[in-house]
């Protein structure tokens, strides 16, 4: 009887809980959850004017063609192999940074540059695009006058098979470092100042202490954005290469996202382009699930 | 303390040295951009501006500014970074309120909560998407701009994080004995206490609105729809001037100062605002480490 009369209580208390969160949800199942319904087409043969319940069924035949296609092969290779160096040289960059600003006492110097190096990340890929055009076009471009002055002859950056790469890794650094060297330089100004002193009466001298100090230290926070990173496997950036590349580097430079934009949205193979993107997001889940669970186990971070 | 050693004096020095070259590189390319802007059109063509404009001339700020598909879409922007930012930040608050509150308080918040979190794991891609909003009627309206990305998880999460920690429980008890509601609570206790925290993801909201281009590319299928990221994608990117007709305006449209001067005004609210912005971003990290 007490039972019941705290539950009924708690009901009519509540219901204006529900209906706060109703709104969102209704918007997250339509543009959220319609669309993840919506994937179903990657096993039809999705006609547009037949639409989801018309097309005709025809099973895993995409993903043979995917299998089977050389450049879906090449396609997701070269997404592995940009993200996993942007992986790579996003957490080294940015932990070396914050290191050397650590050592920086002058405090306007040490935040200016900060302020300075956190400034791309605010710029869209479509404007850092545009300047590196300008600035790396064989054509009297800004760098390739530069490298000129060493009798280098000019380069095509973002249109050769050798040179793109490597472009979009350092372009991104440009754009990421910024933030999470900032992020770094928050677990190192959490160290006890305390250690380091007792470090320095030990007679351990700066290179020590940041060894067995400061990297320590930091390691919680470096597990969490390398793990938090491993979702972004097959994310290879879409905004920055769709903005970068043209067809003489698609070789190499060719990632999932741009090319089920192509296949899906400019040839109009919807079926095929969704088929791929399932495939992504497939394995993209179980990336990220696996990514928050090591966060949570070695560095003890949740997200909720 | 002070490190006295010989070694690590010249290391400070090169220190210095490298941080400000690596802090130079940095906005070295604005620099430029900025430079060929203000410069004549004949010294930019010629590749002899560096960093310093040559002929100086206002010129191609004149020629964006009188350009009417240029203002029309950076009054699009505007008016997608104002509107997604009120629709998402409405959204958001009113189920973080809801959300907030724990599982023995309210039934069914579990199942809330993974409903929400489950769209961070896992999405539908950029096919469906599209054939959802376009099959809404959506294409071609702000609303494509503004409805499909209202809904983000990790704002959400900051937001009910906040709402946990930062509102005392004593304070809304004692208002639900004196006979509050939920809509009442929420209003006039939650809101208020959470301003910074209001402000603070209305931030990444705002930035993330400005920025996107890619929604404007494809769901606009006219061009006089596009947003300002988006028609300098097209112009300045893919170099799409297929939809220029007049012959005096295409001239202008591929001049390099002018191309130039379109980058930066559409960089500029960033780099106004940035400065002043940065430390929320920073702490938007640290609120999303908090735990429950």
């Amino acid at each position: 009887m007490e039972v019941k009369k705290k539950q009924k209580w708690n009901m009519r208390r509540n219901w204006p809980l529900h209906i706060l969160i109703l709104p969102a949800v209704i918007v997250a199942l339509f543009f959220q959850y319609a669309p993840m319904g919506g994937l179903i087409m990657a096993f039809q043969d999705y006609k547009p004017w037949l639409g989801f319940f018309q097309s005709e069924w025809i099973g895993f035949e995409h993903f043979h063609t995917i299998m089977q296609t050389d450049h879906a092969r090449r396609v997701i290779l070269n997404t592995l192999i940009i993200s996993v160096l942007k992986l790579i040289f996003g957490l080294i960059v940015p932990i070396a940074i914050a290191l050397l600003l650590n050592e920086v006492y002058h405090n306007v110097f040490k935040r200016t540059v900060q302020t300075v190096i956190y400034l791309p990340y605010f710029l869209s890929w479509v404007i850092l695009g545009g300047i590196l055009l300008d600035l790396l076009s064989p054509e009297g471009g800004l760098f390739n006058q530069f490298i000129g002055i060493f009798g280098v002859e000019p380069i095509f950056f973002l249109g050769d098979n050798t040179w793109f790469v490597p472009t979009v890794i350092i372009t991104d650094l440009w754009k990421e470092t910024g933030f999470n060297t900032i992020v770094f330089l928050a677990a190192i100004t959490a160290v006890n100042p305390n250690l380091y002193e007792a470090a320095h009466i030990d007679g351990a001298n700066r290179w020590k202490q940041t060894l067995y100090i400061t990297l320590p230290a930091m390691m919680p926070i470096i597990i969490v954005v390398g793990t938090l990173s491993l979702g972004n496997i097959l994310n290879a950036g879409f905004d920055q290469i769709f903005n970068l590349y043209n067809p003489l580097v698609y070789k190499t430079g060719d990632i999932i996202d741009t090319y089920v934009y192509r296949r899906a949205l400019i040839d109009g193979d919807f079926s095929f382009g969704t088929a791929v993107g399932l495939f992504k997001s497939v394995i993209s889940f179980f990336l990220i699930v696996l990514g928050y669970r090591l966060a949570y186990k070695y560095a003890n971070w949740r997200i909720f | 303390m002070i490190y006295k050693t010989k070694g690590y004096r010249i290391f400070t020095a090169f220190n210095y040295v490298f941080l400000a070259f690596l802090a130079f590189i940095c906005v070295l390319p604005l620099i430029h951009i900025l430079a060929v802007s203000l410069s004549g059109s004949a010294a930019a063509s010629g590749n002899m501006v560096s960093l310093w404009p040559v002929d100086f001339t206002w010129d191609a700020y004149d020629k964006t500014m009188g350009n009417d598909n240029f203002i029309r879409s950076l009054l699009i922007a505007i008016q997608r970074t104002v509107l997604g930012t009120i629709i998402s930040m409405g959204l958001l608050l009113c189920a973080a309120y809801g959300l907030s509150k724990y599982d023995e308080e309210f039934k069914g918040r579990k199942w809330y909560m993974w409903f929400f979190v489950f769209t961070m794991l896992f999405n539908g891609g950029i096919v469906p998407t599209y054939i959802i909003v376009t099959g809404l009627g959506l294409g071609d309206t702000i609303w494509s701009l503004v409805l499909p990305t209202a809904i983000n998880a990790f704002n959400l999460i900051l937001l009910l994080n906040f709402f946990r920690t930062s509102v005392p429980k004593s304070l809304e008890e004692s208002a639900f004995i004196d006979g509050a509601g939920h809509f009442t609570i929420f209003l006039k206790i939650y809101l208020p206490i959470s301003i910074p925290a209001i402000a603070t993801v209305s931030l990444f909201t705002m930035v993330f609105h400005w920025n996107q281009w890619f929604d404007g590319l494809i769901y606009m299928t006219n061009e006089r729809n596009y947003p300002l990221q988006t028609f300098l994608q097209s112009i300045v990117v893919k170099k799409d001037l297929s939809n220029v007709t007049d012959a005096q305006e295409l001239k202008n449209m591929s001049q390099r100062t002018v191309e130039s001067a379109q980058i930066f005004i559409s960089a500029l609210p960033m780099l106004v605002v940035y400065p002043f912005i940065q430390k929320y971003f920073v702490k938007g990290i640290v609120l999303g480490a908090e735990k429950e």
